[in-house]
């Protein structure tokens, strides 16, 4: 069968690569999207002093450790039954909101925004950052890397490094902050605001403005109905750092809520032979394939998620934006998987309100931000919401807290299914009979899956900021036909 | 993006996490320096600069290439070979490259080991026990992904390194630091450091930038830094706590232990070291406070993962490099 | 045809004691197994732990550590130094999967040339029975470090 070989994709997790096989009409018959690589987390972390694992998995990814990190503390403080003091718990979830801040801007401004600002497309020459700033101004881009900057400062503050924090232990944390880094903080979390806000208005004037962005994302080709989950709080709001995941169908009836313990009732990994990642589904619902539907246990985390599963924001600017992107977009749940880009600028601006929110709370600057544990060690599990989907570890030790074993559901992991079907679709749409292959196709294939902010979503690039993309078409007997390349 | 004569840049990832991508970017509006200074041609997480491109370049046609990651799998030590070639400086940047870091853990399992634990977890549901193939026969065709090498290598263990900079990720001010150098040595202002040097970090060890004040240090029970409350002014080890800055090397500003937390070794051995955990171990087993084999014994009892402690980011770039099980693939 | 295993034993003997003890055992003529090669330091406290897995990294199939009773030390204290890098050393070997009888300490004064002998005599049997380690970057090995590293450099003690 002829094939389109799309290596490597860029912005995700380690590698990635595509398969797209074309059936004797040229249609699309089948896609296989593989990920190559497998380090063995759940492997090395055995043997390991528990309270080192929380470190020791920041190295699963240097973009976002801090989810890492703090899925990891809150599984320690479970293993070893200890609840941190609220000091604790709150500085956690200060680091964790400018973490998010700064997370969500790089994923928008570097990856997103060309696609939108210049236009999908556009030259490849200037889709990307640098074509953003010439078209928009340089003081944008400043003002992202400010954010970049005064995010990395606080994770820094609170947890002792820009990259891999370190300050998380069993029962809370090694150290508290200054009332003179306090302040600090607190400034900065109002700039945040500002810029979310900013953020959010960009997005009303170039994309919403643009009708032929609007029907882009409202089109069939990236619209998927699959369930939804995501972690609220106990009023169901959107939370990142606590509360339980909630799961919705895809017609925005909640399935249930569950909390850390319970996770193995509700999402179990199937195994594919092609690929080293597995795919997370709903074990209520079942593994039928690579299918929409409510009889499919397919389920999507990401921005989207977060907003379809929950009953609104936390905080007033941000449910503000929340209302309007539901009436907007015609009631919950939303399917169309381009809203996402919408969905985490609200959540950007969540995430800077509860920044300021935490930073200005008396009890951030208490010096009481330890428990030591006085139970043995047994098991624990941890979930936070990582910015591209529900993180959960799970450890359990030995009675001297050495750890035996290890489960872990990595953020895009639970997307891999809908992501491989957001290809999917886009391929099969893209390519039929006779459609000649030109790079403003290839980007559209790519923006099935940029949506989703893979893991490796990269920060601010001020380089070509787009996925590299080779389709080498052959026919029948592998004989190569023609080669396209998008690349600056 | 014009290329205008600027000598090329690349960067790259084998077997990472990304964070070293991360902390070049921290380097915030210099970042703009490395875009003045260099025609960037192969940076995989930002650029779409593709294998075949790199394959279509010219020998040592990139002045500089930042590799960072470890050689886990064969597409890993393809591409280290691939850029070696294409390169006319390339340096192991981060602990990945330089020593194996936390990957290199997994050096105490086989590799076999490591695909069944991964594909039989208590999540995963797979009753007919699939694991990943290299070679898959889909309906449609065949299908690949690369194979994992037996154990985890460092980059000069399979091609070789004219430059190293440590640390898990390299400091961004270091960063920043190296990048102007380059940069005045393009300008004919400075001279590269010898080739095979280590760059990016100091001559000494994390203990000398650590602010903490130090004394005689005789330990008689080892502590797990959960069950003590620390004195923030004292030396952490001293405190029964186990660290490694007498055998890290220095250029971090000692952030961990100014943060309150053990200083884990992510800089690597300092100079002339040869097996970063035979230093740790020395050191370490210096401060034990007592003659008798069965309570040193019981001592190093509070050291309940010796390995995992003292080559936590050093495995790949040991003597030994893997356990036996590892190496004989059990 | 096979051939019987014969170790390579790579034996640390301090000036002041145990190399004494070897000598004496020489003159002695009291005999024992030329599968140990003996490297002399000035005193057990230099031993390294990086001599050990360089050792064994190397091709060795055991390595025995010998020094001055303790409380013999010519330098005082440092035989008990050895001592608790050899304790440490052999729980890092362990899990390495290195079997723990490949690492062995002995005491020896000068005088005790016989008991020397026959210590060596006993080790060199044992490994013989465990049988070769053949670490990968040995020279029977598949995984080679690289040559500059076998090049002797100066290690800070």
């Amino acid at each position: 069968m002829e094939r389109i070989t799309i290596d490597p994709i860029t912005r995700l997790e380690g590698h990635g690569k595509i398969e797209i096989f074309l059936d004797p009409e040229g249609n699309v018959a089948n896609t296989y999207f593989q990920i190559p690589e497998l380090r063995g987390f759940e492997s090395f972390c055995v043997g390991r002093p528990v309270e080192e694992v929380p470190i020791l998995t920041n190295r699963i990814c240097g973009v976002c450790p801090e989810a890492h990190h703090m899925a990891g503390a809150k599984a320690a403080d479970a293993v070893y039954h200890v609840d941190p003091p609220s000091t604790a718990k709150k500085l956690r979830e200060l680091l964790y909101s400018a973490f998010f801040v700064t997370d969500h801007t790089t994923h928008f401004y570097a990856l997103a925004g060309p696609d939108f600002i210049m236009g999908p497309d556009a030259p490849v020459a200037e889709r990307n950052i640098l074509g953003v700033i010439h078209k928009v101004g340089l003081e944008i881009g400043g003002k992202v890397i400010q954010c970049r900057k005064y995010g990395h400062t606080v994770v820094e503050m609170i947890g002792g490094r820009k990259v891999h924090p370190c300050t998380s232990i069993p029962g809370g944390l090694t150290k508290g902050i200054t009332e003179e880094q306090r302040q600090e903080i607190e400034k900065m979390g109002r700039w945040a605001i500002e810029f979310a806000q900013f953020s959010l208005k960009l997005f009303n004037d170039i994309v919403l403005g643009n009708q032929a962005y609007v029907d882009l994302i409202l089109g069939d080709i990236y619209t998927h109905h699959t369930y939804y989950i995501g972690t609220v709080d106990e009023n169901n709001k959107v939370n990142f750092y606590d509360g339980k995941v909630s799961v919705v169908d895809p017609e925005g009836k909640r399935l249930g809520k569950y909390g850390p313990s319970e996770y193995t009732d509700w999402i179990a990994e199937h195994v594919e032979p092609w690929t080293y990642l597995k795919f997370p589904y709903l074990k209520k619902v079942g593994w039928k394939g690579f299918v929409d539907g409510k009889d499919s246990g397919v389920y999507m985390a990401t921005p989207l998620s977060r907003l379809n599963a929950s009953d609104g924001m936390a905080t007033p600017l941000a449910q503000a934006e929340y209302e309007k992107f539901y009436s907007t977009l015609g009631g919950k749940p939303v399917h169309q998987r381009l809203t996402i880009h919408w969905a985490r600028l609200v959540e950007l601006l969540y995430a800077a309100e509860r920044w300021v929110e935490l930073a200005s709370d008396p009890e951030i600057t208490s010096d009481n931000f330890r428990t030591i544990p006085t139970e043995k060690p047994t098991e624990g599990v941890g979930i936070v919401e990582a910015p591209r989907g529900t993180l959960t570890h799970h450890y359990w030790t030995d009675e001297r807290g050495i750890t035996t074993k290890v489960n872990l559901i990595v953020g895009t992991t639970n997307n891999y299914a809908p992501i491989s079907m957001s290809i999917k679709k886009a391929a099969q749409s893209l390519i039929t009979k006779g459609t000649v292959v030109t790079e403003g196709l290839l980007n559209r294939v790519e923006m099935a899956f940029r949506a989703y902010d893979p893991c490796f979503g990269c920060a601010t690039h001020s380089l070509p900021g787009q996925m590299p993309l080779e389709v080498t078409i052959r026919d029948h007997e592998g004989k190569t036909v023609d080669v396209l390349k998008q690349y600056c | 993006m014009s290329t205008n004569g600027k000598p090329k840049f690349a960067m790259y990832w084998a077997a990472s996490c990304g964070g070293c991508e991360i902390a070049v970017l921290n380097i915030h509006e210099k970042i703009l320096d490395v875009d003045a200074n260099f025609d960037v041609v192969f940076w995989p997480v930002a650029m779409d600069t593709k294998y075949k491109d790199v394959e279509a370049m010219p020998d040592a046609s990139i002045l500089l290439t930042l590799f960072n990651g470890a050689i886990r799998n064969d597409e890993n030590a393809h591409m280290a070979h691939l850029l070696r070639q294409k390169s006319k400086i390339l340096v192991a940047f981060g602990s990945c490259a330089n020593e194996g870091c936390m990957p290199a853990l997994a050096n105490l399992s086989s590799a076999k080991d490591i695909i069944t634990t991964a594909y039989h977890t208590l999540s995963t549901d797979n009753p007919q026990g699939i694991e990943p193939q290299p070679d898959w026969n889909a309906p449609e065709g065949e299908i690949h992904i690369p194979r994992l090498l037996p154990v985890v290598k460092t980059l000069d263990q399979v091609v070789p390194v004219d430059y190293y900079m440590p640390g898990c990720p390299p400091e961004s001010p270091q960063i920043a630091a190296v990048i102007d150098l380059v940069v005045q040595v393009l300008q004919g202002k400075a001279e590269l450091p010898p080739a095979g040097s280590v760059i990016g970090a100091g001559n000494s060890t994390v203990c000398d930038e650590c602010l903490r004040t130090r004394n005689v240090k005789l330990i008689k029970k080892f502590e797990r830094i959960q069950n003590t409350k620390l004195d923030p002014i004292l030396c952490i080890l001293e405190q029964g706590v186990l660290c490694s800055g007498p055998a890290t090397r220095s250029g971090c500003n000692a952030l961990c232990p100014v943060a309150g937390s053990p200083c884990i070794g992510c800089y690597g051995p300092a100079e002339g070291v040869l097996d970063y955990g035979a230093r740790l171990m020395t050191a370490v087993a210096s401060v034990i406070d007592s003659n008798d084999p069965d309570e040193i014994d019981s001592i190093l009892d509070g050291i309940p993962d010796p390995v995992g402690m003292f080559y936590r980011f050093n495995m790949a770039g040991s003597l030994l490099r893997a356990s036996k099980g590892a190496w004989d693939g059990k | 045809m096979t051939e019987t295993f014969e170790p390579v034993i790579i034996g640390f003997t301090c000036n002041w004691c145990s190399y004494r003890a070897a000598d004496m055992a020489g003159t002695a003529r009291m005999k024992y197994p030329p599968n140990i090669r003996l490297i002399r330091l000035m005193c057990s406290g230099r031993l390294d732990p990086t001599f050990v897995l360089k050792a064994f990294a190397s091709g060795a199939d055991a390595v025995l550590i010998t020094g001055c009773h303790p409380g013999d030390c010519h330098y005082v204290e440092q035989n008990y130094k050895a001592l608790r890098r050899f304790q440490l050393l052999k729980r890092v070997l362990t899990q390495m999967g290195i079997e723990p009888q490949r690492l062995k300490l002995v005491w020896a004064s000068a005088a005790e040339g016989a008991k020397l002998a026959e210590a060596i005599t006993e080790h060199t049997e044992e490994i013989r029975a465990l049988g070769p380690l053949n670490w990968p970057t040995g020279p029977n090995g598949f995984e080679q470090n690289k040559p500059e590293e076998m090049v002797v450099q100066e290690v800070t003690a």
